[in-house]
């Protein structure tokens, strides 16, 4: 029988539509269709000025979409040769960090939705709006922040925000703390994931899966911590969590524990915020210098990087977006083989991708 | 003076991050020069990475060599460029005009150079050690294939599958190069240069109700009275 899943249906996390062949419950093959949000953005940053990439691009992932925006403007800053400001490259940093924590709130909500647990899903939407709460009084933005520039950023923080951010990490612990007690210590969590869409190190290697998923199978890899150097990771006391079942349970395992790393790290970076200037010294009119970079960065999602190839005019000349969801999902007709058909959720909610993040 | 001042930055200066490369990728290169020597065309640093364009035949060995004996267990992905001038991203992105035909004019090409219009484009990482190798390799434009990597990197499937919905170049030994994004009917290749951006097409603005011409645009009908009262 061939069972066709979406594109819109409540268990496909979006527009995704999967063609799977049963026989019986078991699934033989399945087909993942996308490209049904396909935007064109490669070509797009085609016909675009720099400064006005960064609106079409932290839409690409839009829970996390800061962390979007940071690796382009990387690439831009290291073609131009400019450095911004410390301060600056912290405060992103916070909010990298704080978009991360808003992303995987939501995600450890919703993997309880997905094995018929409602409650979870509540609490995850309610603790990720004080997160968007502070995102939004920095930027003004919730979902589209846009707040980087090429050597900097727009604005400093608000009067009375360090305060208010230091007691939403609190509650991220606390919410955090829930999540381990309401979902991570229930049984029947337990009997649906554990063993569940086993991803081998190797494999998942190979096919490009990164960031929480891969560190789940037990590969001890982030890029915060073994990329080039960026934003201010280098100067915090954090650790990389990895676990080495790689079934669905250690995907939320891993995630949970760096949804409090983060938190960690927000804390710290908070009580070493340097002084400082915000900008760099940047032209009036960007026009960045022929050349080629490459610019990754450990992203919500995973690896997110771009390849920049500019030909010293005011937009770039071909723009190559590595999204994270892309490979992570382009595994699913192997891992999908010879799963039960309830499995299939769990197994998608698992690798949690964003439909937008894969089709660009 | 100015002598004094050159010497100063040439000893204290750190390199030029452009032609930097780092130890680990020196490293990866060194032995990829020496099993794949032959075909190395060129081989340039770039930001603390090394790009190295191989010829379109040594394509599969090359991810072989670094997949087996580099461990470069990772794929971060598999793209393409057309090298081809456009008068949008050569000259200002902003105006956004495609209705002009491309003139031809020299090429200026990446850090490794190409041949032709066409290159492909990877990059591997090795998750043990972080080190990196971005390789191309130049398509021919009147035979636009080269041999795929899903023997190697399993992921390459769909990344190969993109490059040859968007520049219509073939992978052989791809199990099922189909459409991925695009619907299966669709024509053409939308990330060449010479496609336009269908969206930047000059037409009438769908919401527009006043098509009233402006005093003294042509056709306003009122030529005398324009400007007046």
């Amino acid at each position: 029988m061939i069972l066709s899943l979406g594109p819109q249906h409540p268990a496909t996390h979006g527009t995704l539509r999967l063609v799977v062949r049963l026989d019986g419950e078991r699934v033989i093959a399945a087909d993942p269709i996308i490209g049904y949000m396909h935007r064109g953005y490669e070509k797009l940053t085609e016909y675009r000025t720099y400064p006005q990439i960064t609106t079409l691009i932290n839409r690409i992932d839009w829970l996390s979409s800061f962390a979007n925006e940071v690796p382009f403007i990387h690439a831009a800053e290291r073609l131009m040769g400019i450095e911004a400001p410390p301060r600056s490259e912290w405060i992103r940093t916070i909010l990298t960090e704080l978009s991360r924590i808003s992303t995987f709130l939501l995600f450890l909500g919703e993997m309880g939705l997905q094995v018929g647990a409602i409650t979870p899903a509540f609490y995850g939407f309610r603790d990720r709006e004080y997160v968007l709460n502070l995102i939004e009084a920095v930027t003004g933005g919730r979902f589209h922040p846009n707040f980087n520039r090429i050597g900097g950023i727009k604005d400093d923080l608000p009067w009375g925000w360090i305060a208010d951010c230091r007691t939403t990490m609190r509650k991220v612990f606390e919410s955090c703390d829930t999540f381990d007690n309401l979902v991570l210590q229930n049984p029947i969590f337990e009997q649906r994931t554990r063993s569940i869409g086993i991803i081998p190190p190797e494999l998942g290697a190979a096919y490009g899966v990164s960031g929480s998923n891969l560190r789940a199978s037990g590969v001890d890899w982030d890029l915060r911590r073994d990329g080039k150097p960026y934003l201010a990771y280098r100067e915090l006391d954090w650790k990389v969590w990895t676990h080495p079942d790689g079934d669905s349970f250690a995907r939320y395992w891993v995630r949970l524990q760096e949804t409090r790393e983060s938190a960690r790290m927000v804390l710290q970076l908070l009580d070493g915020l340097p002084s400082g200037p915000l900008m760099a010294k940047v032209p009036r009119i960007i026009k960045v210098p022929e050349g080629e970079v490459w610019v990754n960065t450990e992203n919500p999602l995973g690896e997110m990087g771009y390849y920049v190839v500019s030909k010293g005019a005011t937009g770039p000349f071909r723009v190559k977006i590595r999204s994270a969801s892309f490979s992570n999902v382009s595994i699913l007709p192997w891992l999908l083989k010879g799963v039960y058909v309830p499995d299939i959720v769990t197994i998608l909610a698992g690798l949690y991708f964003i439909l937008g993040d894969i089709d660009r | 003076m100015a002598a004094d001042t050159d010497t100063a930055a040439e000893s204290e200066a750190p390199a030029d991050p452009r032609t930097a490369l780092l130890p680990e990728a020196a490293a990866l290169l060194e032995r990829f020069r020496a099993r794949l020597g032959d075909a190395v065309v060129d081989a340039q640093p770039c930001f603390g990475d090394a790009v190295v364009r191989v010829t379109p035949d040594a394509w599969l060995r090359a991810a072989r060599v670094v997949h087996d004996e580099l461990g470069c267990d990772y794929l971060s992905f598999i793209a393409g460029i057309d090298w081809m001038p456009t008068p949008v991203a050569d000259d200002d992105a902003g105006s956004g005009d495609t209705s002009a035909p491309v003139q031809p004019r020299d090429t200026t090409y990446g850090v490794t150079g190409s041949e032709g219009r066409f290159q492909l484009l990877a990059r591997m990482q090795s998750t043990s050690t972080g080190a990196g190798i971005t390789l191309k390799t130049d398509v021919a434009e009147d035979a636009m294939r080269v041999a795929s990597w899903t023997s190697v990197y399993p992921g390459a499937d769909w990344h190969e599958r993109e490059t040859w919905e968007m520049y219509g170049i073939e992978f052989d030994g791809h199990p099922a190069l189909r459409h991925l994004y695009l619907p299966s009917e669709f024509d053409g290749h939308p990330l060449r240069k010479d496609y336009p951006l269908l969206a930047r097409e000059v037409k009438p603005w769908p919401g527009l109700v006043d098509v009233e011409a402006m005093p003294g645009e042509e056709g306003d009908g009122d030529d005398e009275s324009a400007g007046g009262e």
